[in-house]
């Protein structure tokens, strides 16, 4: 058989059997959807949204804009493994279809510098032949960029790299030697057949012809095999990432999201996850308390395998759940519910557990607006007041849920995985609304807020105070006067990261006081420890954190510091520092103009 | 019988050498600084479901010291998780956890995965 020769079985062999799986397990979890994500899969399987999928695929799996966005060095390393090795693919294809007329197989174009044993005849085959080697220069580049993270990952800008299994550390050994074989296999070659480039043709000119002849057949099957170990083994490892990615965007374009039970689209996220490790460093366990192995990385890899069962549940309960590692996650895999399902407590979940709520009854508020402090406020009731005292100054009228007894939103529950209760105590909460007939919701707790936004699916528009006060301000409504008091935000994790609200609370502040910048702000705000999502650290661990979220925020030496939540509140209160903390429903209460 | 207007009370007699310990114990493990509670009973005072019911978590954790485990499932199964005792816990124990755990302690159960 002409341009055959058997050294290209390994790698004929590692293609099928790579597509196979794949193919096997996509179309399984694609079974595993539940009925909700099928239908919104039907629905808009052929819609205009998959024009912007296509774009992001484009974006997201080949030039890795958002890794670059975040780290620049790791996009370069990045975009020139994948996009480098795509176009590697491509030209070669086209080069070696144009330069090969008849016996065209798929594997000439892998090995096209082998079979096509003549030095460049036309322009364009030169043309070609330059361009397939600057392109095998351009990926070799990124991986000795990924051999010197390895070694020393600060270089790079990433303090701590995630540690690998032995199967991925197997796998990406192959995956580093497959381009530097091929450099070798097309540089003996060119050294013999003068076919190459400027640089497997410099480089093939040091051999002798007859060590090269020697070397040829070894180079070629080492490469042939190097790429059949990363193709047999990639559906198994991390790289499966590469592929999955391309659905995952698909999926998520058409709107699917993760449910409160692992399902199909969870083991698409999971394997979409490359072990990048860029969830580590920001990470507030892993920065202030040196917890190494309860990151999203190592979750989603043991919940992938599902092996090391206690661990999971372990390093599951560890976290605060304050959204940074989704923040830094360069494919935007939706960790926090996945966190969520790893908590799933079964059978301890039980139905009906709040029946004794049945006798609240609501209040007719049709005209008022409704304000929920949340349980927290309660313990703050200095930021409820400041409320009233704003509802009253603009001659708004409101009912005021939770003043005697406070029924939790639910969100404490679903954190924690107990998603029954958290539905009983939202349906009741959603009715109690709905027969009040109030215009609007105003919450004071991000978390409550995060909850209404997001898990509720109320009729009525629902603000955080931040939001609800700017409003009053930008509209006049409400008249404030601008002191110069000097003071610092504090973006709460379930304000910022979760809801994305940090416009508003800084018009407010602008408002009312001269805002001062902090180090670690708006996406990079540091959680002030007291969160509800860990059950696992101690209150000494949550000190550590509290203080050095505190030390961010005084740093630039502010009058007060201002929150926008009560827990935050409540923790910063007790950090033993001279400086007042207050909410920001306080400090606008304070400038208020009275008439 | 004649009605006396009064009546004998069954003996509330705690018997903590013969009490079933293993539990408490399990439960002392896995939430270490419960060990610092002082009984003040501020997680009683703060909870947002004994606003609505007679539901006592500190006659429940006191009850649990005892190991007398009867009907604290079902009282359990009252709480919101909402966490306000966590917060003004004075001693700062880690009473959402402890929730969590007594229930899965007494019910048996863990996480379940997939």
């Amino acid at each position: 058989m002409e341009n055959f020769h058997p050294f290209v079985l390994p790698f004929v062999l590692g293609t099928f059997a790579l597509f196979a799986i794949c193919i096997y397990k996509y179309v399984r979890w694609i079974r595993q959807f539940d009925r909700l994500q099928r239908a919104i899969i039907l629905k808009n399987i052929f819609s205009v949204k998959l024009l912007p999928a296509i774009w992001e695929m484009f974006t997201e799996c080949l030039l890795h804009l958002r890794i670059s966005k975040k780290n620049w060095r790791l996009g370069y390393m990045h975009r020139s493994i994948a996009f480098g090795w795509f176009l590697l693919i491509v030209v070669g294809a086209v080069e070696s279809r144009i330069g090969t007329p008849k016996n065209f197989h798929f594997w000439v174009a892998i090995f096209y510098r082998y079979f096509h044993q003549a030095p460049p005849e036309s322009h364009t085959a030169f043309v070609f032949t330059q361009v397939m080697d600057l392109l095998l220069l351009y990926v070799l580049s990124g991986i000795t960029l990924a051999f010197i993270k390895k070694i020393h990952s600060r270089i790079l800008g990433m303090k701590r790299a995630t540690k690998h299994t032995l199967m991925d550390r197997a796998v990406r050994t192959a995956l580093w030697s497959i381009f530097p074989l091929r450099l070798l296999s097309e540089s003996v070659s060119a050294c013999l057949y003068h076919n190459g480039g400027f640089l497997t043709q410099t480089i093939g000119d040091l051999f002798s012809p007859n060590v090269a002849q020697f070397l040829e057949m070894p180079f070629w099957s080492l490469y042939s095999i190097a790429l059949c170990v990363f193709f047999l083994l990639l559906p198994f490892t991390r790289y499966m990432h590469i592929f999955t990615e391309i659905f995952l965007i698909y999926f998520r374009k058409l709107g699917v999201k993760e449910r409160v039970k692992m399902t199909g689209f969870t083991k698409f996220e999971l394997s979409a996850c490359s072990r990048c490790g860029m969830c580590i460093d920001g990470c507030p366990l892993y920065k202030d308390l040196g917890i190494m192995d309860v990151q999203s990385v190592y979750l989603l890899r043991n919940l992938r395998n599902l092996e090391h069962h206690k661990d999971i549940v372990e390093a599951g309960k560890n976290c605060l759940m304050c959204s940074r590692c989704s923040e830094d996650c360069p494919v935007d895999i939706d960790l926090m519910s996945i966190r969520r399902i790893s908590r799933d407590k079964g059978d301890l979940d039980t139905d009906g557990n709040y029946q004794y709520l049945q006798k609240v009854k609501s209040f007719n508020s049709i005209g008022r607006v409704a304000y929920f402090g949340g349980c927290m406020t309660q313990l703050t009731p200095a930021i409820s007041s400041a409320m009233e005292e704003i509802f009253n100054a603009v001659g708004q009228k409101y009912w005021f849920m939770d003043k005697e007894k406070s029924i939790c939103c639910g969100r404490p529950l679903a954190q924690q995985g107990f998603n029954k209760q958290a539905a009983e105590l939202r349906r009741k909460n959603t009715e109690l609304i709905h027969s009040s007939g109030a215009t609007a919701l105003v919450t004071s707790c991000p978390i409550c807020y995060n909850a209404f936004k997001n898990e509720y699916q109320l009729h009525i528009p629902v603000y955080h105070h931040t939001e609800y006060l700017d409003q009053l301000i930008k509209s006049g409504k409400l008249k404030v006067s601008k002191g110069d008091l000097k003071v610092t935000y504090h973006d709460p994790c379930e304000l910022g990261r979760s809801c994305g609200i940090y416009k508003e609370p800084r018009n407010v502040l602008k408002a009312v006081a001269t805002l001062l910048k902090t180090e670690n702000e708006k996406e990079k705000s540091l959680c002030c420890g007291m969160n509800l999502g860990n059950t696992v650290i101690t209150l000494e661990q949550q000190t550590i954190l509290r203080n050095s979220a505190l030390d961010n925020l005084t740093a630039p030496n502010p009058d007060v510091v201002v929150t926008a939540c009560p827990m935050c509140k409540r923790a910063f209160q007790h950090g033993g520092t001279s400086v007042q903390v207050k909410d920001i429903a306080e400090v606008v209460a304070a400038a208020t103009k009275k008439e | 019988m004649e009605n006396f207007g009064f009546s004998l009370k069954k003996s509330r007699t705690v018997n903590l050498v013969h009490a079933d310990m293993q539990k408490f114990d399990q439960l002392i493990a896995a939430v270490p600084s419960y060990k610092r509670c002082i009984g003040c009973g501020g997680c009683t005072a703060s909870c947002s479901a004994r606003q609505f019911t007679d539901f006592d978590i500190r006659k429940v954790h006191c009850y649990f010291s005892r190991g007398q485990y009867d009907q604290l499932e079902q009282e359990l199964q009252k709480c919101m998780l909402c966490g306000k005792c966590t917060l003004v816990c004075p001693r700062g124990v880690n009473l959402r956890s402890l929730i969590i755990n007594m229930r899965q302690i007494l019910s048996n159960t863990t996480e379940i995965l997939g």
